[in-house]
């Protein structure tokens, strides 16, 4: 089988998701059109009646759960973003990042050669560098959380030069937060000129915007939020930073979902989903994934254009493939901790 | 490659079957036979006809029931009638007990009996484990509170006694919920025919009674086709059918059913309209597509079938909904990723085919999705057709499959009127994200359930069912129980004569009119009286009658008293039509108005209580003080309803959505009256007044004995600021008029108190043209001058129907 790191580029250059125009796997955006953003109706009512088929409309059971969850491992940007980080810890994070599930059980799954990792490793930049050092040789990406994480609120000129530190240190993707108050206030030039300005000093790194949808009040905040960070050229958009009160919930995962849709069916441009915060269980995982497939295609199950931004959901992943290999129910103390 | 590995990189969606275990096992227990339930027990048939269950997923046999004869159906029906009697005394707790009991068993075996379910009907287990039996439970805790509050909400009704209740395919064990919690809650006991296709929940229903504790003979259940449902509904102790079902059948139920005097209430067809404005959230809506008209494969009554979708963003609205066709997953309905399952039995599989070839013959488009359908089984696939004029096959007809037109229109206006451009009226969808154009359209199809940016949703708490040819009567919430529920006092007055003055019972039947023994003389030699002719009132004005012929009154002592129109069925026409054109704006007029002018017309009547009491003794021979108390009580009618004018009021129902549920009243349209002949003032006041009250139209023929009287109320009418056409009176013969209101497909309500017997009998058979409600007391004698059985709530509830009107919420 082909390694997973050399198939998550597959859907980069275009095929079946629509042309990319600027570089692999890159949405170089398009100018600011505010009907567009006029335009976008959100029904909060209908979207959760939605949203809460997902889990009921759709199961995966055992080889094809397995299958899922071994793919949902490699959809995940394995995250530490706590106050007591160290550099211990960060690299224990990423030896788990390198080693996700254990062999034995990868073995016994017919995995044992696949190369499983987790589609990233994501830190504060003040581990980038270590966290770099730790990759190095697996071909797995350093994201950092940028721009005054997570409120968003440093001088910008400060919150610039964040985002080049970071991909100086070697982060190859930088999570930003973008300003709530433009939304909030719908000031979208604004919000606009701050993606841009945010995109440009990625560089060739990729960007994700994280909107904190849990501040943004309304489903239609968020889809114009969405709308807007991917016409300055977001390559993600991604729900939360995982510090709101509200996180990621699959309401607002389908309006930006939708947004997505919306954008590519306009522009041509397939932008990336990262929901983030609150993703804790096997199920939680696969509700996603469901709701990724229906409404977007197997493409949206790609690291490429899909990522958990997650931290405890890999152990209870770990513990359903155990089950499923040995047919008894598991305990987190049998997997490595991350 | 391994499997797993091979299933990482396609991520496909595998199998995930419920496991079928229990419910096979149970039909195995009953040796995939069954037989009927009476009296508390499994029961054999008396003949030996068996019918033939399968599974429509698999094609496989299930069991067999037994084809219900009429010795069967009489056994039934003793039954619930023996336990009549103790049902219905034993007290509204008792009751709610009971139907608490049966709420309890429904949750504890709820996989059990959607599993069932399923396998008997084809539905998706999502369905029948997610919505189906969810809601039947609902149902009867929902009416275990309603048996509980019984004598305090419901004072002076009683129950019917045994109801006869059948049930459709589409919803079996729903259906089944719908009808029998609010009999048994009302104190009725049940007879029920579960569908041929789908008796196998019933049937485990059946047990649960037992289990439950249900006593013996409340709920009793045949088995049967078409043949033995007639059997229920020509069964003579049965006082009320509950039907849901196709109109055809409908129809031959409200004939079968004219002149015995039994209740109906009929639950039928519909091709709901599903109007989305430029303004949704077009991606919600695509989604309400799909719970409209792929939800149950299409087989629901309230199906949205008509997409009417504001030109503009048509083309965006179609190429969304393909795309998401193309997602949808059909397979085995045990399956729990499966959308949509099987189409519940080869003859419904041909007539969804059968009407969709009509369509493509007349030049419709029809789109399908790419992917396969399954080979084995009764599946059809999710059909999009467009290119369909509102005059087409798949426009007009009732597919109950998953296929769907979609049409276009450009003003909210336009979209009201296609909405409205057909003979059923059961439910519609609307979707804008403007709170003004969702509410200003809502009132305005014609519909008994209006959901706003949401499609089928319902609850115990909503009464649902249908306006026009959907039919009548509501199941679900406070109007659904009046359902289940008739007046006290008609049993304890006697069907003969009970409570009416000796003369009136003698005048009222009279059948015909008396011919004049005598010229009419002139008081004396002197001046004689100036002539009085009284014409018919039709569109505010006084017409002559279409055939030039007026008609002789004659007084008890046989003199002439003067003459009146001869109306004709051309007389009846322009009546109903000026009804029609008055009725838009009547029906949307401040009931505040509506309630002025009702007190202007007390106002104007009040000085006429000499002319009146002379005409009410000179023609009805009534003495001083029948004719005083007649003309006092009409007075204080018109008063009763400028006061429901605005009492009458909508609720909100208390659903457990985030929504508001609005159950809001409105009037039938164009009601036919046919006065009663016994009390010429008080008769045509007391049912004129509450109809326009209400916001109706009205065509009345005044009391045929005594008409003269029609002359005294035009002139009230014209002097009172009651709108033209709001009011029309016709006289002539009742014979002859009556039927031709009661044919009329523009009437859509009729209320006959005229002569009883075989002209009764003919109202209620002829209104099955148009399925118009009516209104027919058989044989039950009115007390009019009582305030219990002349006026009041029940007379606001036949000029009404309820609309239900649900409002999600939420930014």
């Amino acid at each position: 089988m082909t390694r997973i790191a050399e198939r998550s580029s597959r859907w980069a250059g275009g095929g079946e998701v629509g042309a990319r125009e600027a570089g692999p796997g890159r949405n170089p955006g398009v100018p600011l059109e505010l009907d567009w953003i006029r335009e976008i109706r959100v029904n909060r009512s209908a979207v959760e009646r939605r949203a809460a088929t997902f889990g009921t409309r759709r199961s995966v059971k055992k080889e094809w759960q397995a299958a899922w969850l071994l793919r949902a491992v490699s959809l995940m940007d394995l995250t530490t973003l706590s106050g007591d980080d160290t550099a211990g810890t960060v690299r224990r994070l990423a030896a788990k990042a390198r080693y996700p599930v254990r062999d034995d059980l990868l073995d016994a799954m017919g995995m044992g050669g696949a190369g499983l990792t987790t589609a990233a490793v994501c830190v504060y930049h003040a581990f980038v560098e270590t966290a770099v050092e730790a990759l190095e040789g697996s071909g797995i990406p350093v994201a950092a959380v940028s721009t005054g994480f997570p409120h968003g609120l440093s001088p910008l000129p400060q919150r610039l030069a964040e985002i080049r530190s970071s991909v100086e240190a070697g982060a190859s993707e930088i999570d930003v937060v973008i300003t709530r108050a433009h939304v909030l206030n719908g000031e979208w030039v604004a919000l606009y000129d701050e993606v841009r300005a945010f995109r440009e000093a990625c560089g060739e790194a990729h960007i994700k915007t994280i909107l904190a949808t849990g501040e943004l009040a309304t489903l239609r905040n968020v889809a114009r939020a969405s709308m807007v960070c991917m016409m300055a050229g977001a390559d993600f958009i991604k729900t939360s930073t995982g510090k709101e009160s509200v996180n990621a919930i699959l309401p607002v995962g389908l309006t930006m979902v939708r947004q997505i849709r919306s954008f590519l069916e306009r522009t041509g441009h397939a932008v990336g989903f990262k929901p983030a915060g609150g993703i804790r269980t096997a199920k939680d995982a696969l509700l996603w994934m469901y709701m990724m497939k229906d409404e977007l295609g197997n493409p949206w199950l790609d690291p490429s254009l899909f990522r958990f931004g997650a931290s405890s959901l890999l152990a209870d992943i770990e513990r359903q493939l155990e089950h499923h290999v040995t047919g008894r129910y598991s305990a987190y103390h049998r997997h490595p901790m991350a | 490659m391994t499997r797993i590995a091979e299933l990482f990189e396609t991520l496909e969606y595998g199998p995930a079957p419920e496991s079928a275990a229990s419910a096979e096992d149970w039909l195995q227990g009953h040796g995939h036979a069954f037989h009927h339930f009476i009296g508390g027990e499994w029961v054999k048939s008396d003949g030996g006809e068996r019918l033939e269950v399968g599974n429509p997923a698999t094609r496989e046999r299930l069991a067999d029931t037994a084809q219900g004869t009429l010795g069967d159906v009489d056994r039934a029906v003793a039954a619930a009638r023996a336990a009549f009697e103790g049902w219905s005394k034993v007290g509204g707790h008792a009751r709610a007990r009971h139907l608490h009991a049966l709420a309890r068993g429904i949750q504890k075996h709820a996989r059990h009996f959607a599993v069932l379910e399923s396998m008997d009907n084809g539905k998706p287990i999502r369905e029948s484990r997610d919505l189906d039996i969810p809601l039947v439970a609902r149902h009867f805790y929902h009416h275990a509170g309603w048996a509980q509050l019984l004598d305090k909400e419901f004072p002076g009704m009683v129950p019917h006694g045994v109801v006869g209740q059948i049930i459709p395919w589409n919803f079996p064990l729903l259906m089944l919920a719908w009808k029998v919690a609010p009999a048994l809650a009302a104190g009725n006991t049940v007879v029920l025919k579960p569908a041929e296709f789908t008796p196998l929940t019933a049937l485990r229903f059946a047990e649960l009674t037992v289990e439950a504790g249900l006593p013996p003979g409340v709920f009793n259940l045949v088995t049967g086709d078409g043949r033995t449902g007639a059997a229920l509904v020509e069964h003579p102790e049965v006082s009320k059918i509950a039907f849901t079902g196709s109109t055809e059948v409908g129809r031959i139920i409200r004939e079968a059913t004219a002149g015995s005097g039994k209740r109906l209430s009929l639950e039928l067809g519909g091709k709901s309209p599903f109007l989305v404005f430029e303004d949704s959230d077009l991606d919600s809506v695509v989604e309400g597509v799909v719970d409209a008209i792929w939800f149950n494969q299409g087989q629901v009554c309230c199906a949205g079938s008509r997409i009417l979708v504001q030109e503009g963003v048509a083309p965006e609205l179609e190429r969304k909904l393909k795309a998401r066709m193309e997602t949808l997953r059909m397979g085995d309905p045990l399956d729990k990723s499966v959308d949509m399952g099987a189409i519940v039995a080869p003859v419904q599989l041909d007539r969804i085919r059968g009407l969709v070839d009509r369509g493509i013959e007349e030049g419709a488009s029809v789109w399908q999705p790419s992917w396969a359908v399954p080979r084995e089984g009764l599946f059809y696939p999710p059909t999009l057709c467009t290119d369909v004029a509102p005059s087409g096959t798949l426009a007009q007809i009732e597919i109950f499959g998953p296929v769907v037109v979609l049409m276009t229109f450009r003003t909210p206006a336009e979209a009201v009127e296609l909405a409205n451009n057909t003979r059923f009226g059961l439910a519609a969808s609307i979707w804008t994200e403007s709170v003004n154009l969702a509410l200003d359209v809502a009132p305005r199809v014609k519909a008994g359930t209006v959901w706003v940016n949401c499609t089928n949703l319902f609850d115990a708490a909503s009464g649902f069912g249908g306006y026009r040819e959907s039919g009548f009567g509501r199941e679900g919430g406070r109007e659904g129980m009046v359902e289940y529920l008739r007046p006290a006092w008609e049993s304890e007055t006697s069907p003969a004569a009970g409570g009416v003055p000796t003369s009136r019972a003698l005048a009222a039947s009279a059948a015909s009119v008396p011919t004049p023994s005598e010229r009419a003389e002139s008081p004396g030699l002197g001046i004689p009286a100036i002539d009085r002719t009284v014409k018919l009132y039709v569109g505010g004005k006084q017409v002559r009658p279409d055939s030039g012929y007026a008609l002789p009154v004659v007084g008890g002592d046989g003199r002439l008293l003067g003459t009146v129109g001869r109306g004709n069925r051309k007389d009846i026409r322009n009546a109903v039509e000026a009804a029609r054109r008055a009725q838009g704006g009547w029906g949307k007029s401040p009931a505040h108005l509506r309630a002025q002018i009702l007190y202007y017309m007390a106002e104007n009547l009040a000085p006429r209580g000499h002319e009146l009491r002379e005409r009410l003794i000179g023609e009805a021979g009534l003495s001083w003080d029948e004719a005083e108390l007649e003309f006092k009580v009409s007075l204080e009618r018109l008063f009763e309803y400028a006061a429901w004018a605005d009492k009458w009021d909508g609720r909100v129902h208390a659903t457990p959505f985030r929504n508001v549920t609005l159950a809001m009243i409105e009037p039938l349209g164009v009601l036919g009256i046919v006065a009663p002949s016994a009390y010429p003032l008080l008769g045509l006041v007391s049912t004129v007044a509450p109809a326009i009250a209400m916001g109706n139209a009205v065509v009345a023929l005044p009391s045929e004995t005594y008409p003269l009287i029609a002359g005294e109320l035009i002139q009230l009418l014209d002097t009172s600021d009651v709108p033209p056409g709001v009011v029309n009176l016709v006289t002539g013969p009742h014979t002859e008029l009556a039927p031709v209101l009661a044919d009329h497909d523009d009437v859509d309500g009729i209320w006959y108190f005229g002569s009883q017997g075989e002209r009764a009998t003919q109202i209620e058979r002829r209104s099955a043209g148009n399925m118009k409600r009516s209104w027919v007391p058989h044989g039950r004698a009115r007390n009019w001058l009582s305030p219990v059985e002349g006026s009041g709530e029940e007379f606001l509830r036949e000029a009404t129907q309820v609309k239900n009107i649900w409002v999600p919420y939420g930014e």
